[in-house]
């Protein structure tokens, strides 16, 4: 039921709508709850509704946490 | 996909799990749980346990909104279905749920009711505006996660000045779920050392809501993603807790998630729905301050007080263990139906029915491991 999708804005719409793209699927859905998100930006979606914008550098460091965490592994 | 398949990265979560082995105590046991309904579908539907030490059990918890909604209030929504004025409107996961007698919302549309599955609320006032003649009630179910949803609904009706559009609210919240597991004592208790966050209800709600429970339960908390490699993430962060003696709420998921949560989804849902002074779940009984109904200021829009609904409690069926797993008591396959009386595509309890029930997903990926493991 929680479930949300991360999805690429590739259209800004009047009335805080926008076009996303997910791996090709198009989909209009409302901007309402986010704020200043671009066209470019990843946003999770959820039940029509962008809930929150993705912060393509904490994704990052979360990755890079993991590879540590591996490296760390592998050196033992 | 992008944000999805570097989190699903087999060599990683390997080294991840590795790492897990490496840092957890051989000398104790540990109980975590996994609140969210979406966590427990990752963890059968990649296999975690498969990777986990033996001493760390995964205790699923009753973050499944489909699981933890009573038959009672499914029995309120498929009368509201059965009237003739009514259209009803609702999120797919709701319309094979077991209510009293058997019945469902698929079968009263199927005997004549006008049961419409949407994917937003949004289609559920396209609906209402379409049919003016009509009365459209959108039956609205979930946890913090959906509930700006219903929120931004009212207050576009209201926007809109629709006549026909009510709502039948059952959002619950997951703080007030968490402190009844903790609470609970006697028969009903159950053991929980930490608890993996549901990430997309903090991403509205935040982390902050969770500090008391480091503070003054002494649970850790990590709040995780849904792809694989953050669910074991989250793991390796709450066992390196336990090893260092430190008690807090961390954040895998800060990708997503913030301390504040969505500012403007909050106030959403402030201006629209106010706290029920207490609301029955499935499995874990009534809990004061646990969910959410209509606001006075929309009190037109609240489809209990606009067709008179009063609440009578309805027990699950006897052999169902919904009650007992949605607490994390028992497992799946403790159930003596699970599997034979019960399967997905006959269900009789909820919890077999939504994806993310811990019982769907025990049928669907982990009752293989059961076998294995005869």
């Amino acid at each position: 039921m929680c479930l949300a999708i991360p999805a690429r804005v590739v259209e800004l719409l009047p009335a805080e709508q926008a076009v996303v793209d997910l791996d090709g699927v198009r989909k209009t859905i409302s901007m309402l709850l986010v704020e200043d998100a671009a066209v470019g930006d990843f946003v999770l979606v959820h039940v029509g509704y962008a809930l929150s914008r993705i912060d393509p550098d904490e994704a990052e460091q979360t990755l890079a946490l993991m590879r540590e965490a591996m490296a760390l592994e592998d050196a033992r | 996909m992008k944000y999805v398949d570097e989190f699903r990265d087999g060599a990683l979560a390997r080294g991840i799990a590795a790492r897990i082995r490496a840092t957890v105590d051989p000398d104790r046991d540990y109980r975590i749980m996994e609140f969210c309904g979406g966590h427990t579908h990752a963890i059968s539907r990649y296999g975690l346990e498969d990777l986990l030490p033996g001493n760390l059990r995964l205790v699923h918890g009753p973050g499944c909104p489909v699981c933890v909604l009573p038959i009672g209030r499914l029995d309120q929504a498929i009368a509201l279905a059965r009237r003739p004025e009514v259209i009803l409107c609702c999120y797919g996961d709701m319309m094979r749920v077991p209510a009293s007698g058997r019945d469902s919302l698929i079968r009263a549309k199927a005997a004549g009711a006008d049961v419409r599955m949407v994917y937003s609320s949004t289609d559920a006032l396209a609906v209402a505006q379409a049919a003016p003649e009509r009365e459209v009630v959108f039956f609205a179910i979930g946890f913090e996660t959906t509930t700006p949803a219903t929120a931004a609904a009212l207050s576009q009706a209201r926007a809109l000045g629709l006549k026909n559009f009510s709502v039948l609210c059952n959002h619950v919240l997951t703080p007030s779920a968490m402190r009844a597991i903790l609470d609970a004592s006697g028969p009903d208790a159950v053991r929980v050392d930490a608890f993996i966050g549901p990430g997309h209800v903090s991403a509205v709600i935040g982390t902050a809501p969770y500090e008391p429970f480091a503070e003054t339960y002494g649970k850790p908390i990590a709040i995780a993603g849904f792809e694989p490699l953050d669910v074991l993430q989250a793991v390796l962060m709450l066992v390196e807790q336990f090893r260092d003696g430190r008690c807090v709420v961390e954040n895998q998921y800060a990708r997503a998630v913030g301390r504040d949560g969505n500012r403007k989804a909050q106030a959403l849902v402030a201006e629209t729905l106010v706290l029920r002074e207490s609301f029955e779940w499935r499995g874990l009984g009534s809990i004061p301050f646990s969910a959410l109904r209509v606001a006075d200021a929309y009190a037109g829009f609240d489809a209990e007080r606009r067709f008179g609904l009063d609440y009578t409690p309805v027990p699950d069926h006897p052999a169902c263990e919904c009650g007992t797993i949605l607490r994390g008591a028992k497992r799946p396959n403790e159930c003596r139906i699970f599997a034979t009386g019960c399967t997905p595509e006959n269900p009789v309890g909820a919890c077999m029915v939504s994806p993310e029930g811990a019982c769907a997903a025990h049928y669907l990926y982990g009752r293989f491991r059961d076998l294995a493991a005869e």
